[in-house]
């Protein structure tokens, strides 16, 4: 049992992390009906911001997380003015598409000017204590990462049902036209849900690399489908459904690491992913919806 | 201006310049003319022809979003080279055996997932590539991730030649067939189709389940011409690289296919010392033909004999 309730604790942690990406899918999906390919990249672009925060400027975690978020809050927007809004009124296809052609650019620009090398998170950015809980091990790092996910979250919540810009955030993601014609300006609601997604992304990529000690070009990618799983899981579009499914496939992981084959981590995580497009497509929160012709 | 309208000449031709270009390869090569460098690039570019083919009938043809294609080229490449390496059986029977058990993986694959649509099934054929990588890590047999060592070369050019052409033969033949139009009319619009009395689901199935047995045909090409097959090769990259090549020639388009993978292989032989730029090369084609042509290089169009005869007939 104690050792059970050590993996749940595990399991929080790297839950929080996931959850965090997963609402940037979730915003950008809820808005514009796109499968943000490039988010798990953006993430790593976070974690390489506060890399260089941390080694170059030498500055305190909370500086460089803060330098991170906002660094790809304005990537993001760039990105997504550039890329895809273009491509607003193609197909969705095509703008999948693109979406994994920024993912690559991301990808391999950043191994192009920085090397394809693992770099080490700086241990002295965060010294590692473990607290002895009733038998529990705890580490600081966990306690960290969990308490900023929570807060972070808490903020979002903030910001989307009781400030005007979530207000509008809702309504174009409810109906675009009417969200026009009532005056709110599209195209700053969309730049917006970017800049708020990218920045909880780049908080994750910092999670990250303090939970795995280590940065690199392709650090976003699985954690980065994870948390498509997260959000899908609980239903895409849906903000507390990203949550939820985050904090499960966060928990589902440490599980299979702890008890079964830690190979198969991975696959359980698409297996996941399968098993939800096939049972219930809509998630856990999501409504079924006819189709409309 | 002369049409060349009569199908036979047409097909007089075609067999014509494809005979003189098998033969001339087969000449340099035999001749000891060709370099390595050159006959690794032919060699790709047969199995990236047959990979972007198959590839652009699911994803072109009919409209279904796949990003699994490498994991069938998985599935056929390690049937080959247990039928060949472990079992000692003929190359043949190894293809053979290698496009029906893809097929089977796509049929497999396909009757659960296609009933999703767009951005769902890109997902979840993406996922099921990944877990076909990451069983063939965890199979003992096929010594998990170090992969399958010292298969034989079997893949000789005629193999490789023979095996792109097998493939855009069937395929274009099925995409002029009733069965193709039926598969078109899905990509123009699936509920419409489906009002008209035609079975969606068999014909996405149909489509799915022949690209994933091509996909395994260039497999089995694969592995018998670099010996050597990891499931890290088969990842969601290798699917990303065919759907590059696709999408570059045009959704909709065999010639475009044909066309780009050529185009493609060249291109990453060019840039083989530098993999970096190659790939951001590529992402920025993907963005770039997605932003200002997202019909692809030739829309849904074919080059064909008609196309050089009317350039011919406009010169005079």
């Amino acid at each position: 049992m104690l050792e059970f309730t050590q993996q749940i604790v595990n399991g929080l942690s790297l839950g929080a992390i996931y959850a965090l990406i997963a609402l940037g899918y979730t915003m950008v999906y809820g808005i514009i009906k796109l499968i943000n390919f490039a988010h798990g990249d953006i993430m790593m672009v976070g974690a390489l911001v506060s890399y260089f925060s941390l080694t170059l400027l030498g500055t305190n975690i909370f500086v460089a997380m803060a330098a991170a978020m906002i660094a790809c809050a304005v990537f993001g927007v760039l990105i997504e003015k550039i890329a895809y809004r273009p491509l607003r009124n193609s197909t969705r296809i095509a703008a999948l598409i693109t979406a994994i052609g920024v993912s690559l650019f991301l990808e391999y620009f950043t191994i192009f000017i920085f090397g394809p090398a693992q770099k080490v998170f700086p241990a002295s950015a965060f010294p590692i204590k473990a607290y002895a809980l009733g038998g529990l091990s705890v580490l600081n790092k966990d306690v960290f990462v969990f308490v900023s996910a929570v807060v972070l979250m808490i903020i979002l919540q903030y910001i989307i049902k009781w400030t005007k810009t979530g207000k509008a955030m809702r309504a174009v993601s409810l109906d675009q036209e009417a969200a026009v014609l009532m005056g709110i300006s599209v195209d700053k609601t969309i730049s917006i849900t970017f800049a708020i997604g990218s920045a909880l992304a780049a908080a994750a990529g910092v999670m990250l690399g303090i939970y795995y000690n280590t940065v690199n070009p392709l650090m976003g990618i699985i954690p980065g489908l994870k948390a498509f799983v997260a959000a899908v899981l609980g239903g895409i579009g849906i903000i507390p459904g990203a949550m939820v499914g985050g904090f499960v496939m966060g928990l589902l992981e440490t599980m299979v690491s702890g008890y079964g084959n830690s190979l198969y981590r991975d696959a359980v995580a698409f297996g996941v992913l399968i098993f939800i497009l096939l049972i219930k497509p809509s998630g856990i929160f999501g409504e079924d919806t006819g189709e409309k012709v | 201006m002369q049409k060349v309208n009569n199908k036979w000449l047409k097909l007089g031709i075609e067999v014509v310049v494809l005979a003189a270009l098998f033969t001339l390869v087969q000449y340099l090569i035999t001749a000891g003319l060709l370099k390595q460098y050159y006959q690794i690039s032919l060699a790709s570019m047969c199995i990236n022809v047959t990979l972007a083919v198959s590839l652009s009938l699911i994803n072109g043809f009919t409209g279904q979003l796949s990003l699994g294609h490498a994991g069938f080229m998985a599935v056929g490449a390690y049937i080959a080279a247990i039928m060949t390496n472990m079992l000692d059986l003929p190359f043949i029977t190894g293809i053979l055996a290698a496009m029906l058990g893809a097929g089977l993986a796509g049929f497999i694959i396909g009757v659960p997932t296609l009933r999703l649509k767009g951005d769902y099934l890109a997902i979840a054929t993406l996922a099921f590539g990944e877990i076909i990588r990451v069983t063939l890590q965890n199979i003992g047999y096929v010594n998990g991730p170090a992969g399958i060592m010292g298969i034989p070369k079997f893949a000789t050019w005629p193999w490789l030649f023979g095996g792109a052409i097998v493939t855009i033969v069937v395929i274009v033949n099925l995409i002029n067939s009733s069965y193709g139009r039926a598969i078109i009319s899905i990509r123009e619009d699936e509920t419409a189709s489906e009002l008209m009395g035609i079975n969606t689901t068999k014909y996405k199935v149909l489509a799915f389940v022949v690209g994933a047995g091509f996909a395994g045909l260039a497999g089995a090409l694969y592995a018998h011409y670099f010996y050597i097959i990891k499931p890290e090769t088969f990842n969601f990259l290798k699917s990303f690289d065919i759907l590059v090549m696709v999408v570059l020639g045009g959704l909709g388009s065999t010639t475009g296919a044909i066309i780009a993978a050529v185009f493609v292989t060249a291109l990453t032989a060019a840039l083989q010392s530098f993999p970096a730029i190659r790939m951001v090369l590529y992402a920025l084609i993907l963005i770039i033909v997605m932003i200002y042509r997202p019909q692809g290089l030739m829309g849904n169009k074919e080059l064909s004999l008609r196309t050089f005869g009317r350039i011919w007939g406009g010169r005079h």
